[in-house]
């Protein structure tokens, strides 16, 4: 029987706030633990929590990203549970009116374009982290708070996730929006993006969903698109057996490539939800909106169209150079210095992209700042190297960080572009292949490749190709003419 | 003092006279900070020798309930679970006092976690009234009114979420007061029901209540539901006219289980006030009969969650045993907590839960409402509601501790205010026949605690 998947993602996003939501610590990640507290975020008796506006406008700047809706007015609530590094007992969080509803985020999928809907997005306080040992015979477990209130949005699909594909288009895409307004770090590995994600599959044709469970602890792109594969595979496998899925959550290991089950529905906590008595409703006016809509920064779709229009470049090359705002400044400030944008798009999007993957290293710690770059290709417009030499160049100057006319005539790379001098290695050329030139003369024009290796051979590469191609072409003629 | 006859060293070593004589028959006090209390006051004396300015209570011995926090002293509010935790901040309040010179003498006995009206629920023991010894001097801030009763602190501080200041203060024969919620800050207070929790003063007399107000009445950024309200000085208007005043009596205050001689009481304060020219009207307060139901629906599902923080981890009681975690919450939790605050984490955590929300939170969230609408329209008529503060007077030890559905009624008529958020007094109006004091309640509209002392301040110069 066919299936059909139906997945929901619940994302959470630290917000890179300078302090934390509800009071004045620092949200600096990778402090030693427990060094970025105080009374308040800690839970000591007494203390009350005061929302940072700052939290609230990262998060109104999301929302309006994906063209939801902010609420005039929204509610902070408790959500109750035990655990150690839950100092309060609770997590502030928002509930029944949460800041906003509605929105989408559109994804590419092979095919088509596809609108995944938002449900909602609401603001909430992080947890601390409990820190188990390696070592199972040693059962104690450290916690530290310095998570504990880090700001936090999470914001909720709709099922409209039909693959893992799709989920791992749609967290991407995500992030890509979170990091163009400069609120997400979209770090998955530290814990600054976290998804869950509830997922059925139902046979192909049947409208009534299936029972769904959740799936936690996916810590990278490429694991959910892992953990929503397995669980898929491993509802589908029940159903064939005649069996039914069972409402669960499961944690996914990302080290077996397997989930396991965290709790079932009889285990599901009961949160026991109830409006934040310390803090009041979070009013948000039109003029605050509006303010903020001001402020938005271009965003990735608007970036693309815009690449595609002004630099007349594919749609293809528009989606990858804007794949980050970082990549897409670098673009334009290439083509600021070199006017050339699909020679650009093809050097940023060939060399520079492979380098820094083979360095494992971002766009922002790339050595070869976009002046360097467009000195390069100017040197390759005015046929002082060729492209190939020029690939050469390229790779040195990431080793070394020195410029390309430093690289050139250091090893004396300039090509050959003197005619005079080239008519001098040509000659010789012809003169020491009479048989070949016969032949060419007697039709073969094909031997052009071979004279053209000749000369090549014979300057070591720094010939301008163009240039010897018309001498020998010339001269090969020339010669004919004359009998 | 400002004339030299006394010095603040005298009057703080006096009270420390009489804490010696009276304190171990009543346990008003769980800590007294005797040493630091006489250095600040030697302090205060030196700074007064040199001409220096002082603040409005340089000198004067003030006591602290124990839900409030004060830096470098431990703050157990009357439980185990919190006998060992030593806050390293001051609550607001507190930081106010020592900036107006005030002398904190020592941290108050109380109802543990500020819930029960007899104050037998705390952990140090419980605290026996000033004028009775067998009998309970109510509570949850039992402690502070007995010791400003028996001239152990010249004033203290309360807090106050369903009556537990004015209560007490009735009982005691004192002065107490809430104020409207928002007015003083919270920072500092340990929340009971942080929707319902005003910190209040209880004083000798209303003049005293009116300065101690003026001090802690106040905005205060790390409370969120602090009011932008300016400060005032509710001393300045105790005096003047009165006849404008229009005092509401409603029935619902003095209908089944109030005390004869209570009533009589109650009624002879109204007509005393009457003769001082002001009107008295007939008005309805129609859902009082809710106001309990409602009160402890809503404070003990806060008060559930409130209360999930003490639970081993960080501070506090934890069990000395190695156990696991669930086995260390729970024996931390059963050993650190006395019953009557289980009673009400256990019916907060019900009234919480999933299929019972709808039931009991979000309708008592309903009846606050209409309870809040109740006052509303009755101070469209007039402006003060004078009823009793407390249905009996100070009953005896043992006699309702066994029986919470009883002892909860001895809020009956406090629980309203803290539901509508608005001010109210409670003031003594008199004695019963066995000598036991007769507080009397005038509730006013939001912010409007000048008008409340006014009322209660022509009570007292004429009783």
């Amino acid at each position: 029987m066919e299936y059909e998947s139906i997945i929901g993602l619940e994302v959470h996003a630290q917000l890179l706030t300078e302090s934390k939501i509800f009071c004045g610590c620092s949200t600096i990640f990778g402090s030693p633990p427990n060094t970025q507290t105080c009374p308040v975020c800690l839970g000591l008796p007494g203390v009350l929590p005061v929302i940072n506006r700052k939290a609230v406008e990262h998060g109104i700047k999301t929302v309006l990203a994906v063209g939801g809706k902010v609420h005039a007015e929204s509610i902070f609530a408790r959500k109750n549970y035990f655990y150690p590094d839950l100092p309060k007992g609770y997590q502030i969080s928002q509930y029944e009116k949460p800041l906003s509803t509605g929105g989408f985020i559109e994804i590419d999928t092979d095919s088509v374009k596809k609108k995944i809907k938002i449900n909602r997005i609401h603001l909430e306080e992080d947890a601390g982290k409990s820190m188990h040992p390696d070592d199972e015979s040693d059962d104690e477990t450290s916690v530290d708070m310095n998570r504990c209130g880090i700001p936090l949005i999470e914001i909720v699909s709709e099922p409209d996730i039909a693959s893992p594909e799709e989920a791992y288009l749609y967290l991407t895409k995500l992030r890509q929006i979170l990091q163009y307004l400069g609120i997400c770090s979209g770090n998955m590995e530290e814990g600054a993006l976290r998804c869950d994600a509830n997922v059925s599959v139902r046979p192909m044709g049947v409208e009534k969903f299936g029972i769904n469970t959740e799936v936690k602890n996916m810590n990278s792109f490429r694991g959910v698109e892992k953990a929503l594969s397995y669980e898929i595979e491993r509802q589908i496998e029940i159903l064939e057996k005649g069996g039914t899925v069972v409402k669960e959550t499961l944690l996914w290991d990302e080290k077996k490539q397997i989930s396991s089950v965290m709790r079932t529905k009889e285990e599901s906590h009961d949160y026991r939800y109830f409006p934040e008595p310390d803090l009041v409703t979070l009013a948000v006016s039109e003029e605050w909106i509006d303010q903020i809509k001001r402020s938005l920064p271009e965003l990735p779709e608007q970036k693309k169209q815009r690449f595609v229009t002004q630099y007349e470049i594919p749609e293809y090359d528009a989606g990858v150079l804007t794949s980050s705002k970082e990549l897409a400044d670098y673009y334009e400030e290439c083509v600021k210095y070199h006017p050339e944008s699909k020679m650009v798009s093809n050097w940023v999007m060939g060399e520079v992209l492979r380098e820094l993957k083979e360095r494992k290293i971002g766009i922002k710690n790339f050595k070869i700042a976009p002046t360097d770059l467009t000195d390069l290709l100017r040197l390759i417009d005015e046929g002082i190297i060729s492209g190939k030499m020029a690939k050469e160049i390229f790779a040195e100057m990431t080793e070394t960080g020195k410029s390309a006319s430093e690289i050139i005539s250091e090893k004396g790379l300039a090509q050959i572009t003197d005619e005079e001098e080239l008519s001098r290695i040509v000659e010789e050329v012809l003169t020491d292949n009479p048989e070949n030139v016969k032949m060419y003369r007697a039709g073969k024009e094909k031997l052009l490749g071979f004279f053209v290796g000749q000369v090549m051979k014979r300057t070591e590469g720094k010939a301008n190709p163009k240039l010897v191609n018309e001498v020998l072409k010339a001269k090969l003629s020339e010669n004919r003419d004359e009998k | 003092m400002k004339r030299g006859e006394v010095c603040s060293e005298e009057i703080i070593s006096s009270v420390f006279d009489q804490i010696k004589k009276a304190n171990p028959n009543t346990n008003a006090y769980v800590t007294l900070l005797k040493e630091q209390a006489k250095e600040s006051a030697k302090r205060i004396d030196d700074r007064r020798s040199k001409g220096e300015n002082l603040g409005a209570l340089a000198g004067l011995p003030v006591a602290i309930k124990d839900n409030i926090c004060t830096r470098g002293v431990r703050t157990t509010c009357g439980s185990k679970i919190l006998s060992n935790f030593v806050p390293p901040y001051d609550a607001t309040v507190v930081r106010r006092l020592k900036e107006a010179d005030a002398v904190i003498i020592g941290k108050t006995n109380m109802d543990e976690f500020a819930m029960g009206s007899s104050n037998e629920t705390s952990f140090f023991g419980l605290v026996k009234n000033p004028f009775d010894s067998q009998r309970i001097p109510g509570g949850s801030s039992g402690g502070s009114a007995a010791a400003v009763a028996l001239h152990m602190a010249t004033m203290a501080l309360g807090s106050d979420t369903g009556g537990s200041v004015r209560q007490p203060a009735s009982l005691c024969g004192v002065v107490g007061m809430k104020p409207t919620y928002g007015r003083v800050s919270r920072f500092g207070l340990v929340a009971f029901a942080s929707s319902l929790d005003q910190i209040g003063p209880i004083t000798k007399d209303v003049k005293d209540c009116a300065l101690l107000s003026s001090l802690i009445c106040s905005h205060d950024p790390k409370d969120s539901t602090s009011l932008p309200e300016a400060e005032s000085n509710f001393t300045e208007s105790l005096e003047g006219d009165v006849k404008y005043i229009k005092v509401g009596i409603a029935d619902e205050y003095f209908g089944q289980g109030l005390d004869e001689e209570v009533k009589e009481a109650v009624m002879k304060g109204i007509t005393l006030l009457e003769k001082l020219g002001m009107k008295v009207e007939k008005i309805s307060l129609p859902h009082t009969d809710k106001a309990i139901a409602t009160y402890y629906v809503l404070a003990t599902a806060e008060a559930s969650s409130n209360l999930a923080r003490y639970d081993g981890v960080k501070y506090g009681f934890r069990p000395e045993e190695e156990l696991d975690l669930s086995q260390m919450y729970k024996k931390t939790r059963s050993e650190g907590f006395g019953a009557e605050v289980k009673r009400r984490i256990i019916l907060g955590t019900y009234v919480l839960s999933a299929g019972y929300y709808e039931a009991y939170y979000a309708k008592a969230q309903k009846v606050r409402t209409i309870i809040r609408e109740d006052f509303s329209k009755a101070f469209e008529k007039v402006d003060v509601i004078i009823t009793p503060t407390s249905p009996t007077t100070a009953f005896r030890i043992g006699e309702k501790i066994d029986d919470p559905l009883t002892m909860y009624l001895s809020d009956i008529y406090t629980t309203s205010a803290n539901l509508a958020g608005i001010p109210a007094i409670s003031v003594p109006c008199g004695k019963d026949s066995k000598g036991l004091p007769i507080g009397l309640q005038i509730m006013g509209k939001p912010l409007s605690e000048d008008l409340i002392f006014k009322v209660a301040y022509a009570l007292e110069q004429n009783l």
